[in-house]
């Protein structure tokens, strides 16, 4: 297993904590103890643990009611129950709950040992899944990278060629053009697609957070850092890391960035020790870099270093020709995923589609298409169903708050209410995501 | 420099003979001196009436107590039942990279297990153990290599599967910052 498994112990028996910590140590894996359940959420608000181990009887919040919480903030941790009472009806409670096991102490050290090892089993195979599940997802994006007109003719025949290559490209366009789907596209067709393709949005990420996103952490390093953590390069090796946003890296990221690229090799943040990964570098921006070079604002080796292949996409209002075939490959998709029979779009609505400038690009397509299959009759999208038809006017009095809820019920509804994916496609963390499904009150169909 | 010295400290009945046979497998492992010395502490305080067992934990932190010699690492050695809390018995216990250890021969007995008495395996699992319960105190974890001591063994069969020495990755850990030449 790539990383370490760790485990949070919850007991207000010190003793017990004790002993359990130091066997958990011994055998290897990362551990933390907590005296109480508020301890044990403050925990959890830090990191993810991957097995949690709670006593059942504990002043104020007990173990049952604090499985209950974990399940609602992560469902992929593992819980274990513990108490020194066993009673049928609490360990049918617990399981009935979602809990992984129920244990009785004292404990026989090999069935511990066993318990333990047979859970992170079940987390290595998951972490597998989920890794397949995302290059399934990788590949069936690609074919997203829809249409017959000459300009994205071009891209993709760009695509093909150095896809097989290790040169460095920079995807430029403007916002929704599909940059990332073209990273995704070279890297699915390139000797590396077996490995992983890590993407980074650098805009999204303060300098320091940055620096600890690519290069990882030592524990230890800065406050917060509890743990050893693995960076963004580790992670791609024998891959490719996309860089999203390149343009808006500090000065000092861009020196850092370019020694990478020169070495392949680094040290994590507050560590001593070299790593060295192989990774392809695919970066994409939607700013002029060659005009960032001329006014000093971005590093002239690292945009050589960068630019060896340039992949431009046009805009969509570019292309209109190709809006047939992107609403068509649309329809399809998101009828397909939301389990529902093909529908068509009335002339008069594809016409405006046709017609309509498209300023945030393929990805305002999409959303378009998807909104009116969910708003729709289920037998045609009419012109009423989009947001620049007859209706635009209604639409446009939507509060921000029932824009937000609609937008993140489309998005659980993509991602089959998969908190993880649905809330990287949000760019929150998980927590917001469930805070907004509660304050939304949104909730999956059976 | 101050010559590295380990303590075997013999707080059971345990025959010179057998004592001699573990400190020696001890001295060639670790490469060090291995003083044994015996002490017969009333272990009465330790005693759980409602388990019919020792606390491993408070005899863990006593026994730096009972021996005034000076030393790098203490290993305690038993021939009563252990148990900590939440296990409902161990064959020994260490602080992690610190400088003690224990360790019993009770539940490395043939006998508890309705088997005939076998002196030699005795001897060889107790070994084990105490080499083992020592490698942790040098800041060892447990190993995954099959023949290696630091493998983590929850049952005697385990103990005697695997063998007495340190594989060539956990000796390279403990030479990097260790009592060996």
């Amino acid at each position: 297993m790539a990383d370490k498994i760790s485990i949070l112990i919850v007991d207000d028996e010190e003793s017990v904590r004790d002993s359990l910590l130091n066997w958990f140590i011994e055998d290897g894996y990362e551990v933390e103890a907590a005296g109480n359940a508020k301890r044990a959420l403050q925990l959890l608000e830090e990191k993810d643990f991957n097995i949690i181990l709670a006593d059942i009887k504990m002043p104020g919040m007990d173990g049952l009611e604090l499985h209950r919480r974990i399940r609602s903030l992560n469902r992929d941790t593992i819980v274990i129950i513990m108490t020194a009472f066993a009673s049928v009806e609490t360990a049918v409670q617990a399981l009935k709950d979602g809990a992984y096991d129920y244990v009785t102490k004292p404990f026989d050290p090999d069935d511990l040992s066993h318990l333990i090892r047979n859970a992170a089993h079940q987390i290595a195979l998951r972490n597998e899944n989920e890794a397949l599940k995302e290059r399934v997802t990788t590949l069936e994006e690609v074919d997203d990278l829809i249409g017959q007109s000459e300009a994205i003719v071009r891209v993709l025949q760009q695509i093909e060629s150095v896809a097989q290559s290790n040169a460095s490209v920079i995807i430029t366009g403007e916002s929704g053009t599909g940059k990332e789907l073209v990273a995704r596209a070279i890297h699915a067709n390139s000797a590396r697609r077996y490995f992983p393709l890590i993407s980074v949005h650098c805009g999204a990420l303060t300098e320091s957070l940055l620096e600890s996103e690519l290069f990882g952490h030592e524990k230890g390093a800065f406050t917060g850092a509890t743990f050893n953590r693995k960076g963004r390069f580790e992670m791609a090796d024998g891959g490719t890391i996309f860089l999203d946003e390149i343009a808006t890296i500090s000065p000092k990221m861009q020196i850092e960035l370019l020694r990478v690229l020169e070495t392949k090799s680094f040290v994590r943040v507050g560590g001593n020790r070299e790593i060295v990964s192989d990774f392809r570098v695919i970066c994409a921006t939607n700013r002029d870099l060659a005009a960032m070079v001329k006014n000093g604002t971005f590093r002239e080796d690292l945009y050589y270093r960068l630019n060896v292949v340039n992949i431009d996409i046009p805009p969509l209002r570019e292309r209109a020709e190709d809006i047939p075939l992107l609403v068509n490959h649309f329809i399809r998709k998101y009828c397909i995923s939301m389990s529902r029979d093909l529908i068509t779009i009335e002339p008069a609505a594809l016409k405006h589609l046709e017609k309509f400038e498209f300023p945030g690009n393929v990805r305002e397509l999409e959303n378009m298409i998807e909104r009116a299959i969910v708003i729709g009759n289920g037998r045609e999208i009419r012109l009423k169903d989009l947001p620049l038809g007859a209706e635009t006017a209604e639409s446009s009095v939507e509060s921000l708050d029932e824009l937000e809820k609609r937008h993140i019920g489309q998005i659980l509804l993509k991602y089959n209410w998969n908190i993880s994916r649905s809330a990287r496609a949000l760019n929150v963390d998980r927590v917001t995501l469930y805070n907004k499904i509660k304050k939304y009150d949104l909730k999956q169909k059976e | 420099m101050e010559e590295k010295k380990i303590i075997l400290l013999s707080c059971g009945s345990f025959d010179r003979g057998f004592l001699k046979k573990v400190s020696g497998a001890v001295e060639d492992e670790y490469r060090c001196k291995v003083l044994t010395e015996e002490c017969h502490p009333d272990l009465s305080p330790y005693y759980n009436p409602a388990r019919r067992q020792y606390d491993g934990d408070r005899l863990l932190n006593r026994i730096p107590e009972w021996t005034s010699s000076g030393y790098s690492k203490l290993i305690g050695l038993f021939s009563v039942d252990l148990y900590i809390p939440v296990l409902s018995h161990i064959f020994g216990q260490a602080f992690l990279g610190r400088q003690t250890a224990i360790a019993s021969s009770f539940r490395l007995r043939n006998e508890l297990y309705g088997l005939k008495q076998d002196d030699g395996l005795l001897q060889s699992r107790t070994i084990k153990e105490v080499i083992h319960e020592l490698g942790h105190t040098f800041g060892l974890v447990h190993c995954h290599t099959l023949s290696c001591v630091m493998r983590s063994s929850t049952y005697v069969e385990e103990i005697d599967l695997k063998g007495m020495a340190l594989c060539s990755t956990c000796r390279s850990l403990i030479e990097s910052d260790s009592i060996l030449p």
